[in-house]
């Protein structure tokens, strides 16, 4: 009996599988509210939980410097982005919006067709498996943070001087709404 | 890395010696440290405001609670008692879900800095790898919950104040960050409970523990006092609960219990910045022999040392509440963006370049404090032009020398026939 | 490491009950007679006119947006700080230019007059 039980155990999935899949749960469903709550605010509200539910699954993969920028810029930043949108405009704060519009239907067919193609592709395609013993978590980090300004310099400035174009722009679009 | 005592491990050893399988002991244990973590951080409010109103009195010359049980201790409890009794009122063109939510993830934000904050040697939740930046992303929770509450409450006020309190907390987290790297970059470890033991000064086998890293940054541990302060929501950036233009912020229309939850986050909130900046750069749990003791003593000692300075540093900021008027939100709005993050911004540039310069640490170590010390001028600098401009202003207000020659006596009976 | 995570699992499990436990307390405890004036907004007693919408202020967008972008090019330097001691010369040189570079963004914005609070 006791070698059956420690069989039963061995076929259970591990904790880490477990929180897996309530944590893809919760982002699928949170994902959906986004979609499908009627009001502008839920929506935002829903896409936060659904940021806060792929940090989770980064950090269930052991990326916990992905897992923190996630929320630090997708939770801290864009999302009080988007909520400060939906609040500067009157009819998007209080009014009720329809998530279905004419092309619901088309769109519904395109979605089926994205999610089955990708679906047979993650059951199909002979994924290779890579085995990777994975170092202690501040040298990943570290490690990390030399190939920024080693490796993968270029791409790494690159992206600052982008991102201070983008500044730039948005500086001269929102100067511009402003003095009008 | 040494094998050190970690509470969760003597716990779980414990728990797996009386039979239980592992997985249960890690659970139990994790679940009876969590519980109590967080439970104290409650707890702890009454305190906290017990503190804030005896301190407050103080400086205002005023005795303060002094009714309900010795010293008015049991104030603050008597007021929780008639806070749970309130009636929770939810107002009639609220949106009931994000309105009830708010709250508890103002409380839940909060609460969730306990897991990094090391209290002593190995009484740390978990030493995250990402500590410092599990800090700063829960601040995102925080800016959620006052969104929310701004949202949900269906009230102009509420909602002024929650744009108020997003864009102060968005400012001052720019400036927040960067200080929190300063300490970052030199010991080139993100966990706290390394960072407290970094922080001790060994003299022939003796800890006396006074490596903090305020003596040698103490310019970044004035700006991420600053920040912190604005973070926290305390005077002088108390200025999205001005209660003379935005009647109480944005829980306006919250009641009762909920309230108390806001109310409840505010405070701890205060007082775990204070935690962090004690561990950051104040030396944690670092003092005089912490680890010369054998275990249980060692981080008894330590235990003391930490919620001395995390104590001290509450009374300091309840000092300023006491004695800082409250900013504009222009000036609120241009001090971080104008002073803190470009002074900041120099800062790390230089302890960049200063930790790099050759000769040793003995140079290096010398350059980053003289860069600090530039810094901390040029703060003291700019604030005491502010308050000496204010002092002149708010004084010609009351002056009545400047009255002279614009206000003339009404006109008497005599007067008028004289004149005439 | 992600047994460490299980504490914050659990910790954040306790970190929303608690609340949650103290509100319902409070809605046990408390009397509850909703009236229409009660539920009314609270505007210091003045009668409330139209919804809660305002005009708002662009700036706050903006802010919002210069925020992210400081957020990003912030979080990019954790990892460098925790590698800076074994830099090699030109890591440092890449890493001040980064540094450079946020600046320049900040003086940018302070040239055009977006951190001017009107």
């Amino acid at each position: 009996m006791p070698a059956n039980l420690d069989e039963l155990i061995a076929q259970l999935p591990t904790f880490q599988q477990f929180m897996f899949v309530q944590v893809a749960l919760f982002t699928a469903v949170m994902a959906l509210l986004v979609v499908l709550a009627r009001n502008l605010f839920h929506n935002a509200l829903a896409l936060v939980g659904a940021l806060f539910g792929v940090a989770g699954l980064y950090a269930l993969l052991e990326a916990e410097f992905l897992a923190v920028s996630q929320v630090l810029i997708y939770v801290g930043g864009i999302s009080t982005l988007i909520t400060f949108a939906i609040m500067l405009t009157r009819g998007m704060m209080f009014g009720d919006t329809s998530p279905n519009n004419r092309q619901a239907g088309t769109a519904a067919i395109v979605i089926g067709t994205m999610f089955s193609v990708m679906a047979g592709f993650l059951l199909q395609v002979p994924w290779q498996e890579a085995y990777v013993e994975l170092g202690d978590g501040q040298a990943i980090i570290a490690n990390l943070g030399r190939l920024f300004v080693n490796e993968y310099l270029i791409p790494f400035e690159m992206m600052a001087l982008l991102l201070l174009v983008v500044l730039a722009g948005a500086i001269m679009l929102a100067r511009d709404h402003m003095i009008e | 890395m040494q094998q050190e005592w970690l509470w969760s491990d003597s716990l779980i050893n414990l728990f797996t010696g009386l039979g239980m399988p592992k997985f249960l002991a890690i659970g139990l244990a994790y679940g009876l440290g969590a519980f109590i973590l967080a439970n104290v951080g409650l707890i702890l409010t009454l305190a906290l405001i017990w503190i804030m109103r005896k301190v407050l009195s103080r400086i205002q010359d005023r005795i303060g609670p002094n009714r309900v049980g010795r010293y008015g201790l049991f104030q603050t409890v008597a007021d929780a008692m008639k806070l749970l009794s309130k009636e929770v009122i939810r107002p009639a063109h609220s949106d009931m879900i994000t309105y009830d939510l708010a709250p508890v993830f103002s409380v839940f934000g909060v609460i969730m800095i306990l897991a990094v904050i090391p209290f002593a040697p190995g009484l740390i939740g978990v030493d995250l790898n990402i500590g410092v930046l599990y800090l700063v992303a829960l601040g995102s929770v925080g800016i959620m919950a006052d969104l929310m509450a701004g949202w949900s409450s269906n009230n102009k006020y509420a909602l002024l104040a929650g744009f108020r309190v997003v864009a102060q907390l968005l400012s001052y987290e720019i400036p927040m960050v960067l200080s929190m790297l300063a300490p970052v970059l030199l010991l080139g470890t993100m966990r706290m409970g390394e960072i407290s033991a970094a922080q001790g000064l060994h003299v022939l086998g003796l800890n006396l523990g006074f490596g903090w890293l305020v003596f040698l940054m103490p310019g970044a541990f004035l700006i991420f006092f600053i920040s912190a302060l604005a973070e926290s929501e305390q005077t002088p950036f108390d200025l999205l609960e001005a209660e003379s233009e935005l009647i109480s912020g944005f829980h306006i229309e919250y009641s009762g219990m909920k309230f108390a939850m806001f109310f409840l986050a505010q405070f701890i909130n205060t007082f775990f910045l204070g935690a962090i900046a004690v561990t950051l750069f104040l030396g944690g749990w670092q003092g005089p022999f912490v680890d010369n003791l054998p275990a249980p003593f060692s981080q008894i000692l330590g235990l003391i040392y930490f919620n001395i300075k995390t104590f001290a540093v509450y009374i300091a900021i309840v000092w300023i509440k006491g004695t800082f008027p409250r900013i504009r939100v222009d000036q609120m709005m241009s001090f971080a963006w104008k002073v803190l993050v470009p002074l900041v911004l120099s800062l790390i540039l230089w302890e960049m370049i200063a930790l790099k310069l050759p000769g040793g640490a003995v140079i290096q170590y010398g350059a980053v404090l003289v860069g600090n010390l530039v810094v901390i001028g040029v703060v003291l600098n700019i604030l005491g032009n502010h308050f000496k401009r204010e002092q002149v202003r708010s004084k010609r207000a009351f002056e009545p020398k400047t009255l002279i020659g614009t206000m003339r006596p009404a006109p008497t009976a005599e007067t008028a026939a004289a004149g005439d | 490491m992600l047994q460490g995570y299980a504490f914050v699992l659990i910790l954040s499990g306790i970190a929303f009950i608690l609340p949650v436990a103290a509100t319902f307390m409070g809605y046990l405890l408390g009397p509850r007679k909703p009236d229409a004036i009660k539920g009314d907004t609270y505007e210091s007693g003045v009668e409330t006119i139209g919804d809660a919408w305002v005009q708002f202020r662009a700036q706050y967008y903006l802010i919002g947006l210069i925020f992210l972008i400081f957020d990003v090019e912030v979080i990019f330097l954790f990892p460098i700080a925790l590698a800076y001691r074994n830099l090699s010369l030109f890591g440092v040189a890449a890493t001040i230019t980064f540094v450079l570079i946020l600046i320049l963004g900040l003086l940018l914005e302070w040239r055009k007059g977006s951190l001017e609070w009107q």
